[in-house]
């Protein structure tokens, strides 16, 4: 085969992995901008949401869609609501303090991490894709199914933009995130408003897993790789900036699929976690962002 | 003064128990305390860091790493003998440490800590890359030929028990003096002002930047000693040993112990060592022991036993 298809192959797979990876580093840079919490666990969220999307996707025979459609719906609310009572028991009563959350986000993927391979197991299960499909494209034919995870991501992060700039919700959540202490004075609770963003987080962690899992299979340890592209993400794009999220996580996936393409994965990964950290101490405000007041 | 004397002759306590007990403890748990020791020298390495100097990184593991890949990549591929593999891991610590402080300690608090994880996981991913050298999580199996200290005519051998467990301890008493002794100096003093307040320190004219890097590099090199004994002691060297989890054991530990003390990584090592091997006859889940010792560490004993023992009745602990 010549280097155009590789290349748009490389492109397409690029995308799927840039679709997913916005959604979960938009929930990433959200609890960091609002809560300046570095949420480590927000992996095993991912993950959590993959592996409860197969067991809810298990009870429901028939056409898969229907399985793949409840799972759409439970996993990011189960995810949600554990995310939620971590935040409750744990990150409020240390008050946010940042080095202290990192070492309980810390614990906290240890004990999720346990608890999927004690209960799930070590095997990797898929969940049959809502609808089999292929596109036909100049050289190949392509999954239809990879084709709507990156419409499904484009459509839910044009919600999220909408709910962070034009809703009564937004402006709380973006008035917290801008001065925590004028924002309680206007009688913004900014306690819940912590509850529901670390909520928030979680499930679209769950919710882009739920999407990539017809594609890669739900397996305990999934939540890593994701975990550190989200990190890079974030960073690269300024942290708690919503454009800036999307951009980096289109540089990131299509920097990613192309050149695991043509080198070696690993390389790929080096490389791009080296220039992360280059940028973080040489740009810490991100590429995108803007210096800190 | 007084105190001085005190904690000078609770450290040689220490030190002499520890020596006792190579004689009492029964086979399996001398093993279990010679790994441990190794260990707690690379958890005083990081105490320096974090504990005293208020460095939160997340990645130490490279540390580690660089001192077992240090020492045993000469060893298995140029045939190299114990003592200058030592040589190398020492060198190759602290041209680690010295260049990742460099970096790094551009950035502080939060920013510090992902710097760290990610040089951290560039190196972890480097020993996978490399795979044809370093066999990957597979690992190599270092030669038991290679595996002796000749030392002032004796030839000690690293597999014998006894032997090793006397190795271990020298080292820690070694670190544990060091840590000590550069704790109560000046220098150490002006490490823990800058963790209390950089600010001030830099108004009162020190070069916070330069004393910071002295620390991670000391602390790099004490870690890179440890890997180097890790690999020479217990002969396997792999990449598993730079993944991201030997980042936050030696956390672990010195959170569990008391940051800030010296004795602290010591106890919090074996602590943990026995938790996790009381856990596992009971259950396979020993990562959720990390996990929930982790969260309700940080919940309610934040400054750890030996922390605690300190602010309540010991005051005078170093």
């Amino acid at each position: 085969m010549a280097f155009g298809p590789y290349l748009l192959l490389a492109t397409l797979e690029g995308l799927v992995t840039a679709a997913v990876l916005a959604l979960m580093a938009l929930g990433l840079s959200l609890v960091f901008g609002v809560m300046r919490v570095v949420n480590v666990a927000h992996g095993e969220f991912y993950m959590l949401g993959a592996v409860l999307a197969w067991w809810v996707a298990s009870f429901f025979g028939g056409h898969p869609a229907l399985g793949f459609l409840a799972a759409l719906v439970l996993s990011p609310i189960m995810v949600a609501t554990i995310a939620f009572l971590a935040e409750r028991l744990v990150l409020r009563r240390l008050n946010y303090e940042p080095e202290a959350t990192i070492v309980a986000t810390i614990g906290l993927l240890y004990i999720i991490q346990q608890l999927a391979l004690t209960f799930y197991g070590p095997d990797a299960r898929p969940v049959q894709a809502p609808f089999d499909m292929r596109i036909a494209l100049p050289w190949f034919g392509y999954s239809g199914y990879k084709l709507a995870v990156i419409a499904a991501s484009i459509l839910l992060i044009l919600v999220a933009w909408i709910l962070l700039t034009r809703t009564r919700l937004g402006l709380i959540m973006r008035a917290t995130q801008y001065d925590r202490e004028t924002a309680q004075t206007f009688a913004i609770p900014i306690d819940r408003v912590h509850a529901g963003v670390f909520a928030l987080g979680a499930g679209l962690a769950a919710l882009a897993a739920v999407l990539i899992v017809p594609i890669q299979q739900a397996h305990y340890l999934m939540g890593h790789d994701p975990l550190l592209l989200s990190f890079i993400v974030v960073i690269i794009g300024g942290l708690g900036s919503l454009r800036g999220t999307v951009v980096a996580a289109l540089l990131i996936g299509l920097s990613d699929g192309i050149i695991s393409m043509f080198f070696s994965p690993t390389l790929a990964k080096m490389l791009a976690t080296l220039l992360v950290a280059l940028v973080l101490v040489f740009r810490p405000q991100g590429l995108f962002g803007v210096a800190a007041r | 003064m007084m105190a001085g004397a005190k904690s000078f002759w609770l450290h040689v306590a220490v030190v002499l128990v520890l020596f006792a007990l190579n004689f009492l403890l029964p086979e399996y748990h001398r093993g279990v305390f010679s790994r441990a020791m190794v260990l707690a020298v690379f958890a005083m390495g990081y105490n320096l860091a974090f504990g005293y100097t208020g460095l939160l990184s997340l990645g130490h593991a490279m540390f580690f790493a660089a001192g077992l890949y240090g020492a045993g990549l000469p060893i298995y591929h140029l045939e190299w003998s114990a003592w200058p593999a030592l040589g190398t891991a020492l060198l190759a610590g602290a041209a680690l440490a010295l260049a990742v402080g460099f970096l790094a300690l551009r950035t502080a608090g939060v920013a510090f800590m992902i710097v760290t994880l990610m040089f951290a996981q560039v190196f972890y991913l480097a020993t996978l890359y490399f795979g044809a050298y370093t066999r990957g999580e597979e690992g190599l199996v270092l030669p038991q030929a290679a595996r002796a200290l000749p030392l002032l005519g004796w030839n000690l051998v690293l597999t014998d028990p006894p032997t090793r467990y006397m190795i271990a301890l020298t080292l820690l008493a070694s670190v544990l003096a060091i840590t000590f002794l550069l704790v109560r100096s000046p220098y150490g003093r002006s490490l823990i002002a800058i963790r209390e307040n950089e600010e001030r320190m830099r108004m009162l004219g020190y070069n916070v930047f330069a004393n910071k890097l002295g620390a991670v590099v000391v602390s790099g090199v004490i870690c890179a000693t440890a890997g180097a004994a890790y690999g020479l002691l217990f002969g396997y060297i792999g990449s598993g040993f730079a993944s991201i989890q030997y980042s936050i054991l030696p956390l672990l530990w010195v959170l569990l112990g008391g940051a800030a003390t010296t004795l602290g990584p010591i106890i919090g090592t074996l602590f943990m060592f026995y938790a996790v091997d009381l856990a596992s006859s009971y259950t396979s889940a020993y990562m959720l022991v990390v996990g929930l010792a982790l969260i309700l560490l940080i919940l309610f004993f934040p400054k750890g036993i030996v922390g605690t023992i300190r602010e309540r009745w010991l005051p005078w602990l170093p």
